[in-house]
């Protein structure tokens, strides 16, 4: 038996910029983990689709544009409607302070904002993945 | 658990597939017991492979393929596979980035695999996935190689027809692809047909399936040029294959890769019993670096130790 950790990156909305998610997605590969790569502009139910059919064990979301407050819970929200309680979300990009508090009461489990070394990131799947195992 | 998830994969549920997908790739200890359970329900599904050299637009041509068979509705799952890092064991899945349209078709079901260190231009979970999704009830389940070379064929073990995609600007590599890749095509197919030297392609994938016709009878392999891009091309493609299939079904020609695929699976399933009862027999997790030593030191040689073993574990075999 040899578990792999499955991790969905995607950018939902209307947000062309996907520099930081592409490097988000070479450095968890480059950690030993099996990223799907789902690029820019899909919909909250597009991501949680392919969530589901990837089996995947987290979803990584990428946001500059502002809408992180209506798109990431969102994203959860069918999550949990679809029955996937277990995947973990985290988010990342340019993400005012004041805003993460009520990410993470949405659902949120981590917030990673620009500057953010990857091994915080690495440190967050590494830490939490006991939970997803099954 | 294995109740409830195989009663999820008949009913068609995303979710018990995409699992039991995940338990296949894993390897869990229910993974037998799981795939035995959907035996009876498999046998269904047409099974497609498409290969070709890394870039020749596998994925977008799919996807156009996909558009076609959901227009005459059919239900089509996707395994698509990307090579695993040698080194991290980690992998970029970016085939279904082509395949966006489909995403939210509950019609289409699309699954991204890596390879885990098997070569042949599969994974390892790709045959054993097949099955849940034949049992899932898609009409059509196709295949998505890793970009290949020359040797990476283990596809045509899995597929009943094989689609071989290439692409013009190769140039005189097209020689190297005739001995490997070339040889396991039902269906050729040469994409970015609005480039410049396609014609050429074609004509030398020709003359390669004309020497090949000499030798050998059966069912002429066909030429198709398409763009995926462009989205030309794809309809007479479409047609073709299930043409294609349909003939291999007359001609008996299905029924016979069908048997050889049971045959090499059996095959597998012996080697792999017999090694792991073999490897718990004779302790070589824990023996291994002493045999290894009696060999360096010129104690024994390597055929010599392991023919003791054999008459020992054949021994013990007799007297029971």
């Amino acid at each position: 038996m040899s578990r792999k950790i499955r991790i969905l990156i995607s950018k939902p909305g209307l947000d062309g910029h996907d520099r930081g998610a592409k490097y988000i997605a070479r450095a968890l590969k480059d950690a030993g983990y099996e990223v799907i790569y789902m690029g820019i502009r899909q919909s909250p139910e597009a991501i949680v689709k392919t969530a589901i059919q990837e089996d995947v064990d987290f979803v990584g979301l990428s946001l500059l544009s502002g809408a992180h407050n209506e798109l990431f819970p969102e994203v959860v929200r069918l999550l949990r409607e679809q029955g996937a309680n277990d995947v973990i979300v985290f988010g990342g990009g340019v993400i005012p302070q004041e805003d993460i508090s009520f990410l993470k009461e949405q659902g949120i489990e981590a917030i990673f904002t620009p500057g953010t070394p990857i091994q915080k990131v690495i440190e967050f799947i590494e830490t939490n993945k006991e939970r997803v195992l099954h | 658990m294995i109740g409830k998830l195989v009663n999820g994969i008949i009913h068609g549920e995303t979710r018990s597939i995409a699992r039991a997908i995940s338990w296949i790739e894993n390897d869990v200890p229910q993974k037998e017991e799981l795939i035995d359970a959907l035996f009876e329900h498999t046998g269904r599904a047409q099974v497609i492979g498409i290969t070709g050299p890394p870039g020749s637009g596998k994925s977008s041509l799919l996807d156009r393929i996909i558009e076609q068979e959901r227009k005459r509705d059919k239900k089509i799952a996707v395994l698509a596979i990307d090579p695993s890092s040698p080194f991290t064991g980690g992998a970029i899945l970016g085939d279904r980035l082509r395949m966006q349209k489909h995403t939210v078709d509950a019609g289409v079901f699309i699954r991204s695999m890596a390879s885990r260190g098997h070569l042949g231009g599969v994974a390892g979970a790709t045959s054993d996935s097949v099955k849940v999704l034949d049992a899932a009830g898609f009409d059509l389940i196709v295949i998505e190689t890793i970009g290949v070379g020359q040797t990476e064929i283990e596809v045509m073990n899995i597929a009943d027809l094989v689609m071989l995609v290439l692409v013009p600007g190769l140039g005189d590599e097209i020689q190297a692809l005739k001995a490997g890749v070339m040889e396991i095509g039902d269906i050729f197919v040469v994409n970015k047909a609005d480039k410049e030297e396609a014609n050429r392609l074609k004509a030398e994938i020709e003359y390669v399936l004309h020497l090949k016709s000499e030798d050998e009878k059966g069912v002429k392999s066909p030429i198709f040029m398409t763009s995926a891009t462009e989205n030309t091309g794809i309809e007479e493609l479409v047609n073709g294959l299930h043409e294609y299939m349909q003939r291999m079904g007359e001609n008996g020609t299905l029924r016979e890769r069908r048997r050889r695929r049971v045959t090499l699976e059996l095959k597998k399933i012996i080697t792999a019993k017999i090694e792991a009862h073999v490897h718990k027999f004779l302790e070589t997790g824990n023996n291994l670096d002493v045999w290894i030593d009696q060999i360096l030191r010129k104690k024994t040689s390597p055929y010599k130790l392991i023919n003791e073993k054999v008459i020992q574990i054949l021994k013990e075999l007799k007297e029971k």
